[in-house]
């Protein structure tokens, strides 16, 4: 199987990393077995249709309420994080957001970070930067560790190491880990992760952390997990760190009641995870232990792009289970690193292009077939082919064209030509007449078809019109009009 | 909301669609007899060319609204429009309406015309109630692949296997990861051919570990399918659902 | 400006869109069937089991020992517990043994030794989650996070009388917005990871063993 080294690569080149992960038979088995595996734990925890369709439609009523509120709810989060003692930090660009957290680690003369997961510290690509300026960033979560220590990035939101294969970890293992030999068996191999992270648990200074939802009302940051990981990130460390895309506010803890039902069952099947580690402040006086220091960062990246667009907002209803990707043929196919992305799958198809620009990420939103398998899964109904139809509109478009709220990279893929062939197409099928010539063209000289028809000849024997045309033949009947 | 059961019309209109007029036109006159069969008069208005869905999901709204108003304008008695095509039906009754967001009086038209869009197997099931016990009982076994369009924005898969089971003789396969979609997604299978050819190449193989014969109602997944089946020189074909159920019907295997 | 005002006023100039009801939570958690006491009790131990946690019931008077035997059982020297009523009965029944160990003050006087020798650590639960069949600690005060998150096996005393059907029930019942603590943990199983091609395994990073004592009366046990 092929080790990518995962840094800096940019989903412009999508297609070549496609080509890539389409000739990797091993690769494919693996992501093909993991899909079914969770496809299957997730239906097991929605066996009552009308009870799953009511609280998708509550979820959805949740996120679209707090996003309507989005300016005062983070105003709300924020007073009431302060009141708890805890900083607020807001950071536009993943440059900033890195900053901050450096600037908090070089005040408190911090050198060892711990870190949960966190998919937005993979976006501003924390490690990267703190590392680069002698801070140790280490990787807790067993799967996160695992990508880590081989160099790679996450290739799944929810399982980050899903592309490996046990076999891989051993090798990994053994070649990483002093000590550690080969051996194939999981829970020694969890054993010994563990022992590993155990010791760095108790040494950082400084713990990072993502957050699942944070609400306003009680400022309590409120996160899911299985590990424990994450509670020894934000429980044992002298400074704990959180971070979090402005989107994933709630407005009070009872709204976040349906979220935390529904993110598990859809995530990883699960009724619920093994925590729900919901923190409401550093240290007081009279606790015994937690963080002396307490610190949120939120991120824009782009995100109020999105925002700014009535359709297009619905992105950010998102709470990262993973069921689109889970669900998704193209993702089965190609696995999470093809993309080159944070956000791989349906849902970083719809969120890369705000992050990063069309430029570059133009090619995610046509890598769909619209099967819609990810919107009938996504607990907060977020209407993803909708949103892939209309990000291929704006990508489309013409550069230049005034329009309301232009996307960055507004007509990444435009072109003069492929424009006249719509032009020309709809100039055939909006005429009777000439749709007409068409046809009697297309099925008089049906044998003139071509033997490469672009894509559709690489994995299929060409087309060719019939001899006569459905048209031809209600005439023949003189069937009425 | 669309009533999906209204009482029996005595007329309708059938929507050929582009891919049937050029490729498959025989699915098209084999839906105009199932439907004559139930006593209906089937009127095919001439001027129909598209509904506008190449142009409407590669991000060509323009264009497709073009397509789309023109076919709009055709549909001007009461009856329901019977469409032999999941993702065909679909676009009509779950897209025409929000092309004319601009244009209120446009948006009303499309909207009345998208209320009577039917895919035909939920048609034949819920307004028809057809009724095909007298059909050919020889033994026959086939596989259904159903669009993700007729699955998740129609509704009809239930339909579909609900007129393959009642034909006597006709044992119904359920193949491996039978949801999936098969790859074809219009200009996605031009754009990303290899991604595509991937998908259509596990739905090749899952459908053939049960079958050599598939029967589906979108003559897109139709073509995709049996294509693909033919370039890797396996047995596997596909076959309009209007077809199947006519040729049963008249007593043929 | 700062980056604050500067994403503050791009979301207030964003397009309204269309407007948005508040979410009506509680209706929706208010139609759902009710279980009885005893449907609750059942359901908690059936899920709890399902994840791997040993759980048992006992009566009032008898939970102490039954807890004491399971950590007996599995070898345990050192056990960690802190101050209250509980902890102070689980103490007074712990065989000699077993030493109980109180950690007074804060982390940075006992964190080394809390890694390095503690078998097992004591929690009383505030509440019992049938649904998801979860444990919530109200961590905070005397009841250190540590507790059920460091040492290898974490023993959990729940009263039969606090569970509840779903977190919705159980959070505005016990009206859980108006007070929170520090850190609200629902636990429902030792940690675990599937991390490694979707096999299961127990004792990622906190404890690998859950135990769990009921406490019911009567007609409940």
């Amino acid at each position: 199987m092929s080790a990518q080294p995962m840094h800096f690569v940019s989903p412009a080149q999508f297609r070549d990393r496609v080509s890539e992960a389409l000739a990797d038979d091993g690769l494919r088995d693996n992501f093909r077995s993991a899909m079914n595996f969770l496809r299957d734990k997730r239906a097991s925890q929605f066996p009552d249709p009308v009870e799953t369709e009511a609280l998708r439609d509550l979820g959805e009523a949740v996120r679209k309420h707090a996003l309507a509120h989005l300016p005062a709810l983070l105003e709300k989060l924020e007073t009431n994080l302060q009141a708890r003692g805890v900083e607020v930090h807001w950071a536009e660009t993943p440059g900033e957001a890195c900053a901050i957290i450096h600037r908090i680690a070089t005040e408190a003369g911090a050198t060892r970070v711990i870190k949960g997961k966190s998919m937005v510290s993979e976006e501003v690509e924390l490690n990267h930067y703190l590392e680069a300026r002698g801070v140790e960033c280490l990787e807790s979560d067993m799967g996160e560790y695992i990508v880590q220590l081989a160099g790679e990035r996450p290739s799944h939101i929810v399982m980050p190491a899903i592309h490996k294969t046990k076999q891989d970890i051993a090798r990994l293992f053994e070649q990483k880990i002093p000590d550690a030999g080969y051996t194939e068996d999981v829970d020694a191999l969890i054993r010994t992760g563990r022992e590993v992270l155990r010791e760095r648990f108790m040494q950082a200074d400084i713990g990072i952390s993502g957050v699942n939802f944070a609400i306003a009302e009680t400022g309590t940051l409120w996160l899911v997990e299985n590990e424990g990981n994450g509670r020894l990130s934000t429980t044992v460390p002298d400074i704990h760190i959180a971070m979090m895309g402005i989107e994933k506010v709630v407005d009070t803890l009872e709204h976040a009641m349906p979220l935390a039902s529904l993110l598990p069952r859809s995530a990883t099947g699960q009724a619920a995870t093994t925590y729900f580690n919901l923190i409401t402040g550093p240290r007081r006086p009279g606790d015994q232990d937690g963080p002396r220091r307490m610190h949120l960062v939120l991120l824009d990246n782009g995100r109020t792009q999105a925002y700014a667009d009535a359709q297009l907002r619905a992105t950010l209803q998102c709470i990262r289970c993973g069921a689109c990707m889970n669900h998704c043929p193209v993702y089965a196919r190609v696995g999470g690193h093809a993309y080159g992305t944070t956000y791989p799958g349906p849902i970083g198809q719809i969120l890369s292009p705000h992050l990063l620009g069309l430029d570059d990420s133009r090619d995610l939103p046509t890598a769909s077939s619209l099967c819609g398998a990810c919107a009938e899964v996504c607990p907060v109904r977020i209407p993803i082919p909708s949103l892939l139809m209309r990000l291929r509109t704006e990508a489309n478009r013409a550069p230049g064209a005034a329009v309301a709220q232009p996307l960055a990279g507004q007509g990444a893929s435009f072109s003069v030509g492929q424009k006249l062939v719509w032009r020309f197409w709809s100039g055939i099928y909006a005429s009777p007449g000439r749709y007409r010539l068409l046809r009697w063209a297309a099925t008089r000289f049906r044998w003139l078809a071509p033997r490469r028809q672009m894509g559709w000849t690489q994995h299929r024997t060409p087309l060719r019109p019939a001899a006569r045309s459905l048209h031809d033949l209600m005439k023949a009947r003189g069937q009425p009009r | 909301m669309h009533a999906d059961r209204p009482p029996r019309p005595d007329q309708v209109y059938l929507f050929g669609t582009c891919l049937i007029d050029l490729f498959v036109p025989q699915a098209g006159v084999d839906a105009v007899r199932l439907l004559e069969r139930e006593g209906l008069t089937v009127h095919f208005p001439r001027a129909q060319t598209c509904c506008g869905q190449p142009a409407f999901t590669s991000g060509n709204p323009d264009e497709a609204r073009r397509v789309a108003a023109a076919q709009i304008a055709l549909f001007d008695q009461p009856w329901p429009i019977v469409v032999p095509s999941g993702s065909c039906a679909g676009m009509m009754r779950h897209h025409w309406p929000t092309l004319f967001d601009d244009d209120p009086k446009m948006q009303a038209r499309a909207r009345d015309v998208a209320g009577r869009v039917y895919e035909l197997a939920g048609f034949l099931v819920d307004v028809l109630h057809v009724d095909y016990s007298a059909a050919s009982a020889e033994p026959v076994t086939v596989g259904l692949h159903t669009s993700c369009s007729a699955r998740r924005e129609m509704g009809t898969r239930a339909h579909g296997v609900q007129l393959l089971s009642a034909l006597p003789g006709v044992t119904l396969d359920t193949h491996a990861n039978e949801s999936e979609c098969c790859g074809f997604g219009g200009v996605f299978s031009l754009k990303h051919a290899d991604i595509s050819g991937a998908i259509v190449h596990d739905k090749v193989a899952s459908l053939s570990a049960v079958c050599e014969r598939f029967v589906t109602a979108d003559c897109g997944c139709m073509l995709n399918i049996s294509h693909a089946a033919e370039h890797q020189g396996r047995a596997l074909r596909g076959e309009h659902l209007a077809t199947f159920l006519l040729r049963r019907l008249e007593g043929q295997a | 400006m700062s980056a604050r005002e500067r994403i503050l006023a791009r979301l207030r100039a964003a397009e309204p869109g269309a407007p948005v009801a508040p979410p009506d939570v509680a209706a929706y958690y208010a139609q759902r069937p009710r279980l009885t006491p005893g449907e609750r009790l059942q359901q908690l131990c059936a899920r709890l089991r399902a994840s791997r946690a040993d759980v048992m019931v006992a009566q009032p008077a008898e939970w102490a020992r039954v807890a004491a035997d399971a950590l007996h059982l599995r070898g345990v020297r050192r056990l960690a517990l802190n101050g209250e009523v509980r902890a102070e009965e689980l103490a007074a029944t712990l065989p000699p043994v077993i030493e109980a160990v109180r950690f007074d003050g804060e982390i940075e006087s006992w964190k080394q030794e809390m890694f390095a020798t503690i078998d097992a650590g004591f929690t009383p639960a505030s509440a019992g989650i049938a649904a998801t069949g979860a444990l919530l600690l109200n961590h905070g005060g005397a009841l250190p996070r540590t507790l059920s998150l460091v040492p290898p096996i974490s023993l959990v005393c729940v009263d039969a009388r606090d569970l509840y059907d779903d977190l919705h029930h159980a959070s505005s019942s016990q009206r859980w917005a108006d007070d929170m603590p520090t850190n609200r943990v629902l636990v429902s199983s030792p940690s675990r990871t599937a991390d490694i091609q979707q096999t299961l395994a127990y004792g990622a990073h906190g404890p690998r063993e859950l135990v769990v004592v009921v406490i019911a009366d009567g007609d409940l046990a």
